[in-house]
């Protein structure tokens, strides 16, 4: 069975059906890449991986472990990260107190250590922020480390939502459209990051994207959902060569 | 004399073996990175010289190999660099911003056979051009990431591997490395630092270990340095002004070096470490007056009433501390009111409080400036030299601060003006010449003085005064002489203007072109409730136009000669850069290539029957691609009321 395997996967909203028969093999260390056009589900399949929905049918297994009806926290706790396709950062709180909230789970001392801070307390908490900043520093985000997230620009929260997911040091990181609303430079700056992630970090990238350049360039593997349906998966050179791909994106003659 | 005379003696690396000697605990150097100031002491500094010595040593560099430094400023760009110079080789250090042609031509002319980076950035550029430097051997890089791709091939090696290979050969022959060192002459050459050169290649100025020493001991006779002191390292590192830091400066009194976390955060990372001095071009002065002001404005009332009436006091205040005049009692007490009640707290925000003194130098400073940072308390001095003679050899001295000119010669530095008005010097710290341009070395050197190229005389004072480059000094069509470069900076006074462009040579009178700085002036408009989306149309707003109309009249107003007036300008649609070669690599303005680049400006400036001309403007982006644009720029004439 692969990593996360998503199997017969149907999402309803009453009579409207988000996802239908979805099935997905995610395998360990690749780039998958999940594109379609709008409204094509390509959010709903990621909200059913991190727990936001749960299928009306079909299973989610990860790790041979089911988490078709796990709630987000549990998704999160067993390593599968997700940076948000609109920004869901604390506006009011700096990048690095963002950044440091994100590894609340791994705070696991008592009441009374956090009230004197001392012996486990700071040096759970020493060690979460040494996290934190190998985090920084990978995202190169030192120059932001102390501003109000709602100060920085749209390009730079996007790369403090990707970060906070990578201080939960997950094994799978779902990003929603990393890349939207960026301007080409800033495009380049996101792909080398994505790169950088599943290659130096070791962290098997699940990625939804309108940019077909930047998803042909990077990707592994990619399915192509179209009316919740996937009408096509496989390499990118396979992709570009499927007839009904090409349907779904050009259009009919 | 002083008794730091016997430190002239050692070559760089022994002056370091030296400092371990006497305090060998001592914090040498600081490096922030994870967000925590890592501390070397000196002992630490000389392992780690050691290692990388020999570790160069292994990789097969030798006598006189010359070794290229192209990297931010990290601890491990001088372990690099005094390393290789224990081996008696030579390092240079290359913009960081150099474009990969660049590179491998200053790499084919220095004859350089080691590379060192500090990052993968760097490293792609080296690559791009490798079939062009067959003699470089190895290529050092700092930081792994992103080098995934290059490990397998055996051109690169990790500066880890190479502290490595050199710990295995300290542990096979323990004396090996102390032999090298004792070898050291103070005369050798150690550095090759590429003047910045407003035209054409870079030459590669020879530094030797007794160059920097000298500057570092001498400097120190005027300006007292204690090894407590702090200094944050935010200059580039192949520019003189940095090398004599690191080099001579610290070197001589053991002071702490401090390494930003990145270029981004040095100015956040100097608020960290209120440094004791600071040495920097005026540019980075202009900035920081820039900042105070934009702090103040968005400050609320009572903060401005204070600043307003308090900065008035410290400007009387500083005329009295510049020329050293005793202080009435009066002025003195408003004074350190003033002082305690805004100031103090205002330099405390962007880290100036500990400073004891900072330097400019590079190019001119306007006036007001100096008489600004005396006012705030910051002791700002003027320096002059050049990279020929280690970056120094002209200083303000503390009470005898004269804006207009760069100051008295350092201890052991004689000065001279030429017949046609160029400011000759000689000092210990003159450099025996330019690498592999025998030509060029002996018309600098000619006379055993080294020529400045600049125009200067020296007052009534003894203080030396600098009027221009020689060659830079305009003449009006009925030949009246003018200095394009002071104009420009008595326009930069203005805070709204961030660059300004005289011409002027061979014309019927001055115009210029204007850069708005687009912080101060984008504020201005917003409180104005004027709308503007991009620089571009910022600077074609009427009103930033009458803005700057009344910034110009000003400029005029206080003209010396009718000549120096300026008749027409135009606001230019995008800021002077280096990428686009507008700039030197230290923030001149190349005049010749700007002329060139807008010529269709030029002449509509001096078409007085012009008001507004649509242009084309193009515009690279730093990843090569460029677009153009259709603008359409208006020309002001000034009348002079």
């Amino acid at each position: 069975m692969a990593y996360l395997n998503v199997s017969d996967v149907t999402l309803s909203f009453g009579g409207l059906k988000a996802l239908s028969h979805v099935d997905m093999k995610i395998e360990p260390g690749l780039i998958t890449s999940i594109i379609g056009p709008n409204g094509a589900g390509k959010t709903s399949m990621l909200n059913c991986i991190s727990g936001f929905y749960h299928p009306t049918q079909g299973d989610i297994h990860y790790k041979e472990k089911k988490l078709t009806h796990a709630s987000p926290h549990q998704v999160s706790s067993m390593g599968i990260a997700r940076a948000f396709q609109n920004l869901e950062l604390f506006s009011g709180l700096s990048v690095l107190d963002n950044l440091l909230l994100a590894r609340h789970q791994n705070l696991k001392y008592s009441f009374l250590h956090a009230v004197f801070f001392f012996g486990k307390a700071s040096r759970v908490e020493a060690e979460n922020r040494g996290y934190v900043e190998s985090v920084i520093d990978f995202m190169e985000l030192e120059p932001y480390r102390k501003s109000l997230v709602g100060n920085l620009s749209y390009g730079v929260q996007k790369k403090v939502e990707v970060a906070r997911a990578l201080t939960l040091a997950p094994d799978i990181l779902l990003l929603d459209e990393p890349m939207a609303g960026m301007n080409q430079e800033e495009k380049e700056d996101i792909v080398r990051f994505v790169m950088d992630i599943q290659k130096e970090r070791n962290i098997t990238v699940v990625l939804v994207e309108h940019d077909l350049g930047v998803v042909m360039d990077i990707s592994d593997q990619i399915y192509v959902l179209d009316f919740g349906e996937v009408i096509g998966s496989g390499t990118p050179e396979e992709i570009a060569s499927n007839p009904k791909v090409i349907e779904a994106y050009i259009g009919e003659d | 004399m002083s008794t730091n005379d016997h430190l002239l003696e050692y070559s760089i690396p022994q002056l370091l073996r030296w400092r371990v000697n006497s305090t060998p605990k001592r914090p040498a150097l600081r490096e922030k990175d994870f967000g925590i100031w890592n501390t070397y002491t000196w002992e630490d500094y000389y392992d780690y010289v050691r290692k990388t010595a020999l570790g160069l040593r292994a990789i097969g560099l030798g006598k006189d190999d010359t070794i290229a430094i192209i990297s931010d400023n990290i601890p491990e760009l001088l372990f690099v660099a005094i390393g290789g110079h224990c081996l008696g080789a030579i390092s240079a250090g290359i913009y960081q911003t150099s474009m990969p042609d660049e590179i491998a031509q200053i790499i084919q002319y220095l004859k350089v056979s080691a590379v060192f980076c500090d990052n993968q950035e760097q490293v792609d550029k080296v690559l791009e051009v490798r079939d062009q430097i067959p003699n470089v051997k190895k290529v050092i890089f700092e930081d792994p990431r992103g080098m995934r791709e290059y490990m397998s091939d055996d051109w690169f090696i990790d500066i880890k591997d190479l502290y490595e290979l050199g710990e295995k050969k300290h542990e096979g022959s323990p004396d090996l490395f102390e032999t090298l060192v004792d070898l050291g002459k103070p005369d050798d050459v150690c550095h090759l630092c590429l003047t910045s050169g407003t035209t054409g290649l870079p030459k590669g100025t020879m530094m030797t270990h007794r160059n920097y020493i000298n500057m570092g001991v001498r400097i120190t006779e005027v300006d007292p340095l204690e090894p407590t002191d702090e200094y944050v390292s935010f200059l580039p590192f192949a520019w003189i002004g940095e090398q004599m830091n690191s080099f001579g400066v610290a070197m001589a009194t053991g002071i702490t070096i401090n390494f930003p976390e990145s270029v981004e955060t040095a100015m956040s990372d100097l608020k960290e470490i209120g440094p004791h001095f600071m040495f920097g071009a005026p540019r980075i002065y202009e900035t920081i007056r820039s900042e105070i002001w934009l702090k103040i404005d968005q400050s609320y009332w009572l903060n401005k009433l204070f600043y307003n009436y308090f900065i008035k006091v410290g400007l009387e205040a500083a005329e009295y501390k510049m020329t050293g005049k005793p202080m009435p009692s009066g002025l003195k007490f408003k004074s350190w009111l003033g002082t305690q009640l805004i100031i103090r707290p205002l330099i405390n925000q962007i880290g100036l409080m500990r400073l004891r003194r900072a330097y400019t130098g590079g190019a001119a400073l306007g006036p007001e400036l100096f008489t600004f940072y005396q006012a705030i308390g910051v002791n700002l001095k003027q320096i002059y030299g050049q990279t020929e003679i280690t970056g120094i050899a002209y200083m303000h001295r503390d009470g005898d601060v004269r804006p207009e000119t760069v100051g008295k010669p350092l201890p052991g530095t004689e000065c001279k003006i030429a017949e046609d008005g160029e400011i000759l010097s000689k000092s210990a710290s003159v450099s025996p010449g330019y690498y592999d341009l025998p030509e060029k070395t002996a018309e600098a050197l000619e006379g055993g003085w080294l020529h400045s190229g600049d125009a200067g005389f020296i007052d009534e004072h003894g203080h030396l005064v600098v009027i221009d480059r020689l060659s830079d000094v305009m003449h009006s069509k009925k030949g009246e002489m003018f200095s394009p470069q002071f104009l420009e900076n008595s326009l930069k006074f203005s805070p709204y203007i961030k660059e300004a462009i005289i011409f002027g040579n061979e014309e019927d009178f001055v115009a210029c072109l204007i850069n708005i700085d687009p912080i101060v002036v984008g504020k201005w408009a917003e409180d104005r409730g004027i709308s503007y989306t991009t620089y571009m149309d910022l600077s074609g707003k009427p009103e930033v136009a009458d803005l700057m109309m009344k910034q110009v009249l000003d400029v005029n107003s206080r003209a010396e000669k009718e000549h120096f007036k300026i008749k027409r300008f135009a606001l230019l649609y995008k800021l002077l850069d280096v990428d686009d070669g507008e700039l030197t690599k230290t923030g001149k303005i190349r005049r010749k290539f700007v002329q060139e680049r807008y010529q269709n400006l030029y002449e509509a400036l001096y078409d007085e029957s012009v008001d507004k001309k649509d242009i084309e403007a193009s515009f690279q982006y730093q990843d090569g691609q460029s677009t153009t644009v259709e603008a359409s720029i208006n020309f002001y004439t000034v009348m002079d009321s």
